[in-house]
């Protein structure tokens, strides 16, 4: 694809942008991280000493120079509150989140589709009202909230209810306190803890996907040469199949791109509810201790996260449809679908 | 097909008829009067805490040991949490519409004098909207809230700040295509200063897809605003929101459940309004073509 060297770019671009703006509102805020790390009755020397300890008292360009030097060579600096290297501390964290994102995407796009195709199949019929009504509402539910009510349900209504204590659901952590389980029973026990949180991401985002696809299906179902193969006599299934989801498909795969704002946001709220050691909660633990390179790195990745998957659904929709191809060049096909997509809690 | 009458007009016969739109507006309506004149008939300050251990966890539909009747029950405080739950709306409702409001203010000034002007100050504001998008809002919002310190003039300003882009693409894109149109040329011919013509002539017919984007964006601000106050990070206890009367219920979840859950419930229903309008809105019914 000629395009391609281009697009990465423009990605690059825009991440170098993300960072300097970043760097420059994080270090403009009040405050002063020195200040957090030594003892109260530190004398004005001392807090001098322990700026110079970090770098902080070069003139601004000269510690954002330093860090951009360090960042391109994949330095992302050194945590202040934990002695450790930044990298280090998103390393641990990524496995856990990338299980909770990846895995609630994959659910949420897969059932939202389903959901929405079952729907464009019977549309205005009662079935199609009912499941409209409540994919609204589900979509309209914040990840918190729902997380508590899940966690009610799992525990104190689990027991009003009276569900066998083996049938009942861990409602915090990644893994058994006691963590003695190995092989099999180690992944079933996973398996259980996971349940609720993704429960949380998912359902919302399956709704939103619901109320997307259903729309697009809709809308490649009206097109003309629908109708025309319709009236030519094609068999339904084929029909669907061939001609009304492969159109619908890109508006979706461009959908699955920009749903993971949304996605992030929610693992950051699932992952402070059920105690999951992942981004979310180290950036959460970050901000409360003002560790600087912990918070610019986090958000760095979460930025590259952003980019490089809008990039490859643009890239994929490409291949999937070249009529697309002009589209997608001047951005069209993202804004089109950016002002629909949920980026809330 | 609706698309032969214009835009204003069609949007006029869909505010009086389409059902979601009543529904939704109705459920808004109950909610803003809720908010405003609830705390005025209750008398009693909502914040105010009494006799704590006569009056604390009582469960929704029972009385309390003074003989108060409470529709939601009671949190650890002994504070009725119906009448907290309208304090809270004033606060809620306040937040998501200024914060919606200001990022249209931003949104459509950027948008505007990005199409207006082109060129470098064009590609500037398309790239920090860019910047701004490519960063989960949640992520912006927590940086920028935690490191500024919590507070409601901070929540506000950044729901401005963070929610401006999508709304500067539409009014940028809008005011593209007005501006080609012969009446704009007119007007420039007849001498009328560049920005004369922008904000008078240009600006007001390209306003309509931003209006339906803000008020979208209305529930989805004040589900951010809950979200930050949840985490600390946003409204501050005694003054009352919906995110963190849910988050002052966390630690009685598992005896006291209705503290943390009942906000929820108004927080759901007037972001399913908000997201009806804008359904109703974007997609009106198509009965009439």
């Amino acid at each position: 694809m000629r395009r391609l060297p281009l697009r990465v770019f423009d990605a690059l671009v825009l991440l170098w942008i993300v960072t300097t703006l970043t760097f420059a509102l994080i270090h403009s805020a009040p405050g002063d991280p020195a200040s957090l790390l030594i003892s109260p009755t530190a004398t004005a020397q001392e807090i001098a000493h322990q700026r110079a300890l970090l770098g902080l008292d070069a003139p601004l360009p000269v510690q954002y120079a330093r860090w951009l030097m360090a960042l391109l060579q994949g330095d992302l600096g050194t945590s202040l509150v934990l002695s450790r290297p930044v990298s280090q501390v998103i390393g641990e964290a990524l496995p856990v989140s990338l299980l909770l994102g990846v895995t609630s995407l994959l659910l949420s796009f897969v059932g939202g589709v389903l959901i929405g195709g079952m729907q464009a199949l019977r549309v205005g019929g009662r079935t199609d009202t009912i499941i409209t009504i409540a994919t609204t509402i589900a979509y309209a539910a914040p990840s918190f909230w729902l997380s508590l009510a899940l966690v009610a349900l799992a525990t104190t209504g689990a027991s009003r209810l009276g569900v066998p204590v083996w049938m009942r659901l861990p409602a915090f952590g990644l893994q058994d306190p006691a963590a003695l389980a190995t092989g099999f029973d180690a992944w079933r026990d996973l398996a259980r803890h996971a349940v609720l949180p993704l429960l949380v991401l998912s359902v919302p985002g399956a709704a939103g996907v619901a109320r997307y696809a259903r729309q697009a299906l809709l809308d490649a179902a009206a097109a003309p040469h629908v109708q025309a193969a319709r009236a030519r006599g094609l068999p339904t299934l084929r029909l669907e199949m061939r001609h009304v989801l492969r159109n619908a498909w890109s508006p979706l795969i461009v959908l699955c791109g920009l749903m993971l704002p949304g996605i992030i946001a929610g693992s950051v709220f699932v992952e402070q509810i059920f105690a999951w050691p992942g981004l979310g909660r180290a950036m959460m633990s970050a901000i409360a201790a003002r560790d600087y390179p912990v918070v610019l790195g986090l958000t760095v990745a979460y930025a590259m996260v952003v980019i490089v998957s809008n990039l490859a659904a643009d890239l994929v929709v490409q291949q999937l449809d070249p009529r697309r191809r002009a589209v997608v060049e001047n951005g069209a096909a993202t804004s089109e679908v950016s002002n629909t997509v949920p980026q809330g809690a | 097909m609706n698309g032969a009458r214009p835009a204003a007009a069609r949007r006029g016969t869909v505010v009086r008829t389409d059902a979601r739109i009543r529904w939704a507006g109705g459920a808004l309506i109950m909610m803003t009067l809720g908010a405003a004149l609830f705390p005025l008939l209750a008398g009693a300050d909502p914040s105010r805490i009494g006799d704590v251990l006569a009056t604390r966890l009582v469960p929704p539909f029972h009385h309390d040991a003074l003989g108060t009747w409470h529709l939601l029950g009671t949190d650890a405080f002994g504070r009725d949490i119906l009448a907290r739950l309208w304090m809270a709306a004033r606060i809620s409702l306040g937040v998501g519409v200024a914060g919606s409001l200001l990022a249209g203010a931003i949104g459509v000034a950027l948008g505007a004098i990005a199409a207006w002007r082109g060129g470098a100050v064009e590609r500037l504001i398309l790239s920090l909207g860019d910047a701004l998008l490519a960063v989960p809002r949640l992520v912006l919002l927590l940086v920028i809230a935690a490191l500024w310190g919590p507070g409601l003039g901070v929540v506000v300003s950044v729901l401005g700040l963070t929610g401006w882009m999508s709304i500067m693409r539409l009014v940028r894109s809008d005011v593209l295509g007005v501006r080609v149109l012969p009446y704009v040329e007119g007007a420039t011919a007849l001498g009328i200063p560049s920005q004369r013509v922008l904000w008078r002539h240009v600006l007001p017919n390209a306003l309509s897809s931003a209006t339906v984007a803000i008020t979208l964006g209305v529930g989805n601000a004040i589900v951010l605003e809950s979200g930050l106050s949840f985490l600390g990070l946003g409204v501050q206890p005694p003054t009352a929101s919906w995110g963190n009367m849910i988050a002052g219920g966390r630690e009685w979840l598992l005896i006291a459940p209705w503290i943390a859950l009942a906000p929820g419930v108004l927080l759901i229903v007037t972001v399913v309004a908000c997201t009806l309008i804008g359904d109703a809105l974007t997609r009106p019914a198509t009965r009439a073509s």
